[in-house]
């Protein structure tokens, strides 16, 4: 691995400001996960390390009315572990649950999963189906993006230079609602996801008619995606056998899987057509669960 | 440049000086002498490098020395009694076959030590997962997550 300056600022205020001197050269890190690993490869020669650790003011899961605000430094272990997001964001729960292991969720965050860009970000099909927002911060100011539109490619984001993620802001369903997120992947622990699917559920009072849902899926496109015609398809109907069957095959029709290292495209499509419709009758099972019903 | 680092091992305060690109696990290694923590992959993924900073267990060889400043990190050779004995873990691995080769148990050890200081009477599967980040080629498992859960039935000290 190459030498480099490693600078520990205290403050975000500090942070900004060395971003800004060292321009190209500053490599904004958190947990480390996944730029000392491409570092170690060679992949990537940081020459000014700017590790954003010590910013403990970012590190926060808040309950709002109607949403989650969590903060760019949260770990994926704090998420994992709170009974907010266990209660408010199942699927975020699911997916930080089955991420790496307990040693990497100890010091990864949320921000560098979504940052590093990989399609098979289990943060990211959760956040979708959340209608969640990313606050970015930069010496140059603030702006908020929404997570559709946060991905600009295969492996890229709109963050700019010297931008930070300052926070995440994630709708609460309206109840009655749940969520549910499965990764697909050969090993429980310690692996990459091959497929991954997220739904969010919301249901009118007779607790079997869809009144929202959203989908989302990872590694099933060049970016985590929506499958908004899906989405459409299945408002105002009742949730059974036929209309699942339905939802899974037009929500794979949405995407673009191709075959890869860890699996090849028929395979993925024939698991995201299984696990939407699971995954929608595990949301539901969830929201009638909650209210009582079963 | 090299910078002073400062922190505490097994209760011991400790000033090393490092290159800002060093990781945790060199300095212990290498600078400490503690050859208990392995490089098994050297990218965070087989937790043969594991250690527990500020009360976490984490992968030693992706985590930069510099980030230990001020922090309190137990290696496995810190669970060693002041009498000289394993402590109640350590023991239970020896007694249930929990040892083979011997290459990952200081991370595993120190894994199990991290899950039962936060959940002091886990189910088996809390066990699996807990340890999911720490490969064992030899054991199987089994008698790993024997050695845990005998350990917390006797209530174990570190």
């Amino acid at each position: 691995m190459n030498n480099y300056i490693y600078l520990r600022p205290a403050t975000l205020e500090e942070a900004l400001e060395l971003l800004e001197r060292h321009g190209a050269d500053a490599v904004p890190v958190a947990g480390g996960t996944d730029v000392f690993v491409k570092a170690k490869r060679r992949k990537v020669a940081p020459k000014v390390i700017v590790s954003l650790r010590r910013l403990g003011d970012l590190r926060y899961i808040r309950a709002e009315e109607g949403r989650v605000l969590v903060g760019g430094l949260t770990t994926l272990r704090d998420l994992e572990q709170s009974g907010i997001v266990a209660d408010r964001l199942p699927a975020l729960a699911d997916a930080t649950r089955n991420m790496a292991s307990v040693q990497i969720r100890n010091v990864a965050t949320m921000s560098g999963n979504i940052a590093n860009a990989a399609p098979s970000a289990d943060t990211a099909p959760p956040l979708l189906v959340s209608g969640a927002e990313v606050r970015l911060i930069s010496k140059r100011g603030e702006r908020t993006v929404p997570m559709v539109d946060f991905y600009a490619g295969s492996g890229k984001t709109v963050l700019e230079r010297g931008e930070l993620i300052r926070e995440f802001v994630i709708p609460v369903g309206r109840s009655p609602y749940s969520q549910a997120y499965w990764k697909h992947s050969r090993r429980k622990a310690m692996d990459l996801a091959m497929v991954s699917v997220a739904v969010h559920l919301e249901l009118e009072d007779d607790m079997e008619t869809c009144r929202l849902i959203r989908i989302a899926h990872g590694v099933a496109a060049p970016t985590p995606i929506r499958t908004p015609e899906a989405e459409a398809q299945l408002v105002g109907k009742k949730i059974d056998a036929e209309t699942l069957k339905d939802l899974g095959e037009t929500s794979c029709g949405e995407t673009l899987c191709r075959d890869s290292l860890r699996g090849q495209a028929w395979y993925r499509q024939e698991i995201i057509k299984v696990m939407v419709r699971r995954m929608a009758l595990l949301a539901l099972e969830r929201a009638r669960a909650k209210t009582g019903q079963r | 440049m090299k910078e002073i680092l400062n922190f505490t091992v097994n209760g011991d305060p400790v000033s090393v000086a490092v290159e800002p690109n060093r990781m945790l696990l060199d300095v212990l290694r290498e600078q400490l002498e503690l050859t208990g923590a392995k490089e098994g992959c050297g990218m965070g993924e087989c937790g043969a490098c594991t250690v527990i900073v500020n009360g976490r267990n984490v992968n030693s060889c992706i985590m930069p020395a510099l980030e230990a400043e001020g922090a309190e990190i137990v290696t496995v050779e810190g669970l060693l009694g002041e009498d000289g004995r394993l402590s109640t873990l350590q023991q239970a691995f020896i007694d249930k076959g929990g040892v083979q080769c011997g290459f990952c148990t200081p991370g595993m050890v120190l894994s199990a030590k991290a899950l039962l200081d936060e959940n002091p009477n886990p189910t088996e599967d809390e066990v699996r997962r807990g340890l999911a980040g720490n490969i064992c080629r030899c054991t199987g498992y089994t008698q790993i997550v024997d050695a845990v859960l005998t350990a917390a039935k006797k209530g174990q000290e570190g």
